[in-house]
């Protein structure tokens, strides 16, 4: 009896080591700069940093670690998630703030394997999800770049997680969940155009951290790809990216893509909200082969099912009518008595997938706020829409909002006044 | 053996005719449909003009949106980089501006800068003649003991401006300005370093807010509105947006 106690108490204690183990161990010492394989005229090598600052404009590295007026790169911009507020850290090559000590072994080691210089295992926020199917060649041709940049001494700000999300090693659960290691396979049976596609959406572009839904954990299931959902906290809904029947860009040719991420527009509509950050700091500057490369990926993308019939409710056809008598006073003028909108200036709403996305929150706060399509060299004084916070009542915009997504061709279910009511609130960075 | 053409009946021109014109005529009614679209920068701005006024009058009614006529080009241009730098807070002119250019913003600043519009009364609170004539003294003299420089002493002698960056302070209402001197205490609105206004703000006691703006806003507009040349005033303290790098005094 005193044996089996003996052994009771060995196996607690055991059971007690593996999860201190596995809450504060995992650390390990960085690679110095001394010992990195990879020598510093690789890193000078001007070809490779070009390269690097372009493959830096692609991943759109400065959209979250540049703060608002802030010195390029230096960090700052505090990416807000459900779970607490994560500032990016600043990734310029100061040696006490930045990346001035760090080796490429550590550099790699972050994008490719989501972990800190000392083995701490960092948040998603940082979408390693995505990067760690950037290639080995294109990691070093953009540190290359990092560590050509002017060094700017900035300490990175402090998050505001709550526990256990505050615990790094809390992670380890998170990361069994949601994250395997990888690279890129190419496809032998696809096009070299549709491969580098692929390896820029899935990779570099990191389009599914904001075009697939979220669960409850923040994670993205493996086998969820580009099927859209609504961005946590944001509040915009990044729409499903499938060109084929039920696609969130149904009937859109990969000229209508490209020029979309080119110039902020395109004949099916506009990019607004955080796109037109994107189009705005990256997609703009990319060439065009890589532009049609990810048109050609997108246009892959499988054909979705069919959105589940929505119910027609009691008030869809008083809140259509009120909405139409708002579209003819303040909408018809610009966008068309039927939605066509204007090639080149004012976007289509018919058929327009911003309109029809399932939440109804993108064209609720188009309405309420307005505001310039991205500007861009092919379009350096876009037109504007104006903002309707103050002159619609949640009702109005709730009717008008219902009578864009249930006219011409547009089919999607209603927007309340409840709803409105909660996108002024909203934050609008 | 070539077939000669018969020429078309009489009727059936006509009916063909009448086809082809239904024809032109759905397709030019669809096209009179469509939005004309002007090609002109007040139509590309109508997100700026929906609130300030297609000519920037603001409302002077509610004194919510601030009148941008006639204000200095350049002082128009530093707000919008300010508000895309979050120097300036209010979240619907950032959303709005973020992403701009720098040469649509001075386009769209020489829009606003160029608006002659005349100015028109706004509603005042009901404040003391003591106030008034402490607002009046601020303006026109400052208060020496805490260091609060005249109005005039950068705004112009009188009150209207003095290119390129110093807004006027004449014909704005009540509420707008009182709204302004309160958002730099709380450092809502800010603008590059040296901030000399920040500086101005901090040294006005919640009464001497009341009594500035109050003034300000009841006083007569001079004749000519338009700010003054350039150079004609000598700053007292010294300020980033006037092009100082050092730390005011």
């Amino acid at each position: 009896m005193k044996a089996l106690r003996w052994l009771l108490l060995a196996v607690v204690l055991l059971i007690v080591a593996l999860l201190a183990w596995w809450w504060f161990g995992g650390g390990h010492a960085p690679t110095p700069r001394s010992a990195s394989k990879v020598s510093a005229a690789t890193l000078a090598d001007p070809q490779r940093i070009a390269q690097g600052r372009y493959l830096a404009i692609v991943g759109d590295c400065a959209g979250c670690h540049t703060a608002q007026g802030g010195a390029p790169l230096a960090g700052g911009r505090v990416i807000v998630t459900p779970f607490g507020d994560i500032p990016a850290p600043n990734i310029t090559p100061d040696r006490e703030t930045g990346l001035g000590d760090w080796s490429f072994e550590d550099f790699w080691q972050a994008l490719h394997a989501g972990k800190g210089r000392h083995g701490e295992l960092l948040y998603p926020a940082f979408p390693y999800t995505s990067y760690t199917r950037v290639s080995r060649d294109d990691a070093l041709a953009m540190f290359a770049w990092l560590q050509s940049l002017p060094s700017v001494h900035q300490p990175d700000g402090k998050s505001s997680l709550a526990f256990p999300y505050s615990v790094r090693n809390s992670l380890k659960a998170w990361r069994a969940l949601y994250f395997r290691e990888g690279g890129f396979t190419p496809d032998p049976a696809r096009s070299a155009e549709w491969n580098r596609g692929a390896y820029l959406v899935q990779g570099l572009g990191h389009c599914n951290e904001c075009h697939a839904a979220r669960d409850s954990l923040g994670g993205t299931p493996a086998d969820v790809h580009l099927t859209g959902g609504q961005i946590p906290v944001q509040n915009w809904y990044a729409p499903d990216l499938g060109t084929r029947r039920h696609g969130g860009l149904e009937g859109w040719s990969a000229q209508d893509i490209v020029d979309l991420l080119k110039t902020g527009q395109s004949a099916k509509g506009a990019a607004f909200g955080p796109m037109a950050a994107v189009v705005s700091g990256s997609t703009q500057h990319m060439s065009d082969a890589d532009l049609h490369a990810i048109a050609s990926y997108l246009q892959s993308l499988p054909p979705r099912a069919a959105a589940a019939e929505q119910p027609v409710l009691f008030d869809a056809k008083v809140l259509t009518e009120q909405g139409g008598k708002v579209y003819t006073q303040h909408c018809a003028e610009c966008h068309g008595k039927r939605g066509e909108g204007v090639a080149g200036v004012y976007p289509p709403l018919d058929g327009n997938s911003s309109v029809t996305e399932p939440s109804g929150i993108n064209a609720t706060r188009m309405v309420l706020l307005g505001g310039f399509a991205p500007a861009t060299t092919a379009n350096p004084r876009p037109y504007s829409m104006p903002p309707f916070a103050q002159q619609l009542s949640d009702q109005e915009v709730a009717a008008v909002v219902t009578y864009l997504r249930r006219s011409w061709s547009n089919q999607a279910s209603i927007v309340r006044a409840e709803q409105v009511r909660a996108s002024r609130h909203t934050p609008v960075d | 053996m070539t077939k000669t053409r018969r020429p078309l009946r009489p009727r059936w021109f006509a009916v063909a005719s009448l086809f082809a014109f239904a024809l032109i005529g759905a397709s030019a009614s669809r096209a009179a449909d469509a939005p004309v679209i002007p090609d002109t920068l007040q139509q590309r701005i109508a997100a700026c003009t929906s609130c300030h006024g297609v000519h920037g009058e603001g409302t002077p009614g509610s004194g919510y949106f601030p009148r941008l006529a006639g204000k200095p080009a350049a002082y128009l241009a530093r707000q919008l980089q300010d508000f895309q730098n979050g120097l300036r807070k209010y979240a619907p002119m950032e959303y709005t501006v973020r992403q701009l250019p720098p040469a649509y913003l001075r386009e769209i600043a020489e829009y606003f800068a160029a608006q002659q519009v005349p100015y028109s009364r706004s509603p005042l609170p009901p404040v003391s003649a003591a106030a008034l004539q402490r607002g009046e003294e601020l303006i026109g003299k400052g208060d020496p003991a805490r260091r609060i420089p005249a109005c005039s002493s950068c705004h112009g002698s009188q009150l209207t401006g003095v290119e390129p960056s110093t807004p006027g302070l004449v014909g704005l209402p009540y509420d707008y300005l009182s709204a302004q001197l309160g958002s730099w205490r709380t450092h809502t609105r800010s603008t590059v370093a040296p901030d000399c206004m920040a500086t101005v703000a901090s040294r006005l006691s919640p009464a001497d807010i009341t009594a500035v703006a109050a003034a300000l806003a009841s006083r007569e507009l001079p004749a000519d509105t338009h700010a003054q040349p350039a150079g004609s005033v000598t700053p007292p303290l010294a300020c980033g947006v006037l092009g100082a790098t050092g730390d005011d005094s």
